[in-house]
């Protein structure tokens, strides 16, 4: 019977293959997201507070560079831009082929995403309650991390959450250049080899980790956000 | 001593110029409680935010206690801030934090270290009444006990100025009451200075001293809310102290309006109209009446209707005049 041993054949990729993809993805993802916090949290902060009317205004030229920038790794293609970074990626880790190189593109890709989706969250702070602090001798690097960071914390977390699920459909994608996870499992065996079954496999266990992400996300910003009665 | 010389501040917006204030002039002496008041619009705000240059005056000076606000520079100005705290209508705190820690806030950023930060707040939170909310969340309580906490938090900092905006625009007249017992008991226990803007003469009647009136960006008035309440001059005060004044003109061609002003110096107890018809057989008609009774004398106004008659009414002011009332014939 060719179709029960196509379901034997797939289900034995996966027992071998699944569990490293699965870990691969995840810390490619995990370790991805953080370092395009670590540089578009930042980044996302100061398009806000960096305003002419912002609690720390920088000049103009300034901000319009940084909002041209970051619009234009926005603007390219992931698939290209991963191609686009092999210098970065061979100076940084030495060679641009294999799960942890894809990480080089993975970062460059997110972090202009991740700078405008913390832009969205800090713009949501009250005026009010600046003014309150400002009103207080509060300093505008006081005003970031104790007023506008921890009063965005919910949104924050919803965004992070946003970013994860994007980083992730991003990780799929740099199975192309050898980046290790679950993309690789599909394109290596549906694309390659024609086993559309350990494809489609594949796809549902990403399905299934979106939306564990979204779940855990959803969850914690409800959870944190004081301004609900719980 | 709070000096306000010669301020003006112009915005420049998009499409025009707004002259916000046009040379305000103010003293506000220590341990006071100041209002100012006036129509929206009038530049209250504004003021009060120059005051502790949240706003940036165009021009003029605001000098505390000897200090020229306008010459601080960004760090001076931050430690001037710290001696004056300001409450908003509303009520500015921060939601992501509890109450008691919304109070350590300010002491936080003195840098003062978290089991004397959070003794001092648990002690103002006791002065503002709401010992058992130090755990609650701002979404957690009603406005006033929200106003109470920015209150606490106000306090933190030992201030020599408290500026209120509108700090009771948000609250019944109940909760609106018991948050200005709350000043003026600061006020009185802690001698802080306390300035008071709003757009409700109750507000001022109740617990201010001296009242400043602004108009467009200019004082039309200024003075002891005793003498502004009783002898307004400027248009804008007279429709602020009378707002229900019948008009000028009566639609009854056959009486004539006089309005009696009581400035506390006839007990609330003397039934003056009854008087007058008795004992001067002059029979008035109150139009309208807005007078309150403060320690047993009365303070406010009434709108009396007399009979067409020039004789007449030149008896009755004569009459009320003698028994310590204000008058003015419509
Ligand atoms: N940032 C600003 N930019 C431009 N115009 C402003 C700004 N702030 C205030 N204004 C203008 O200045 C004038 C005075 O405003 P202000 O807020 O001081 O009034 P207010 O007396 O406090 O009124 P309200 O009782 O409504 O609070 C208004 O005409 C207002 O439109
Ligand atoms: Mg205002």
């Amino acid at each position: 019977m060719p179709e029960n041993n196509a379901w034997a054949e797939a289900l034995e990729i996966l027992k071998n293959d699944m569990p490293l993809a699965l870990w691969e993805t995840f810390y490619v993802t995990v370790v991805s997201t953080f370092f395009a916090f670590v540089i578009g949290m930042p980044l996302g902060i100061l398009l806000v507070a960096g305003e002419k009317n912002g609690v720390l205004p920088l000049p103009a030229w300034l901000m319009k560079t940084l909002n041209v920038i970051i619009n234009l790794l926005r603007s390219v293609p992931f698939i290209i831009l991963m191609i686009m970074v092999f210098p970065v990626t061979r100076l940084i880790v030495g060679t641009t082929v294999g799960t942890v190189a894809s990480i080089v593109p993975l970062v460059i890709a997110a972090f202009p995403f991740v700078a405008r989706l913390v832009e969205s969250s800090i713009r949501e702070t009250d005026r009010g309650v600046i003014e309150a602090a400002q009103s207080m001798g509060a300093s505008p690097f006081k005003i970031i991390v104790k007023v506008m960071v921890p009063e965005c914390v919910p949104s924050l977390v919803s965004n992070a959450t946003i970013a994860i699920t994007t980083i992730l459909g991003y990780t799929a994608m740099s199975g192309i250049i050898g980046g290790g996870g679950l993309g690789k499992i599909a394109i290596n065996y549906g694309y390659y080899r024609y086993k559309y079954l350990v494809m489609l496999f594949a796809v549902v266990i990403h399905v299934l980790l979106v939306q564990l992400f979204q779940g855990i996300g959803t969850r914690l910003a409800i959870k944190c956000d004081k301004r609900i009665k719980h | 001593m709070i000096e306000i010389k010669n301020i003006s501040k112009t915005f420049l917006t998009a499409e025009n110029e707004v002259q916000a204030l046009k040379g305000i002039t103010l003293t506000v002496n220590d341990g006071e409680i100041y209002g100012i008041i006036g129509m929206s619009g009038a530049g209250k705000s504004t003021l009060v935010r120059c005051i502790n240059m949240l706003e940036k005056p165009s021009s003029g000076t605001i000098v505390i206690n000897g200090k020229d606000m306008t010459a601080l520079n960004e760090k001076e100005l931050r430690a001037a801030r710290s001696k004056i705290s300001m409450i908003f209508q509303s009520f500015n705190l921060l939601m992501q934090r509890n109450c008691l820690k919304n109070v350590c806030f300010p002491l936080e950023l003195q840098g003062m270290k978290k089991a004397d930060a959070v003794k001092r707040a648990k002690e103002l939170l006791e002065l503002v009444g709401l010992p058992d909310k130090a755990k609650s969340y701002p979404s957690q309580l009603s406005g006033g006990q929200q106003q109470r906490v920015a209150i606490a938090r106000a306090l933190a900092t030992d201030p020599d100025v408290l500026l209120c905006d509108e700090a009771t625009s948000a609250l019944d007249p109940k909760t609106t009451s018991d948050i200005l017992d709350l000043i003026t008991d600061i006020n009185r226990r802690l001698g802080i200075t306390v300035i008071v803007i709003t757009h409700q003469m109750s507000v001022v009647e109740r617990i201010c001293s001296r009242v400043a009136i602004l108009d467009n960006g200019i004082v039309a008035e200024e003075g002891k809310v005793t003498d502004i309440f009783t002898r307004p001059h400027s248009d804008t005060a007279k429709r602020l102290v009378f707002p229900d004044d019948p008009g000028i003109v009566t639609e009854d061609e056959k009486e004539r309006l006089v309005r009696a002003v009581f400035d506390g110096r006839t007990s609330a107890d003397s039934p003056l109209i009854a008087q007058m018809a008795i004992s001067q057989n002059i029979i008035a008609n109150i139009r309208s009446a807005s007078t309150k009774t403060i320690s047993g004398k009365l303070y406010g106004s009434m709108i009396l209707a007399l009979p067409d008659d020039d004789e007449i009414v030149r008896r009755a002011v004569e009459y009320l005049n003698s028994q310590n009332v204000i008058t003015e014939v419509l």
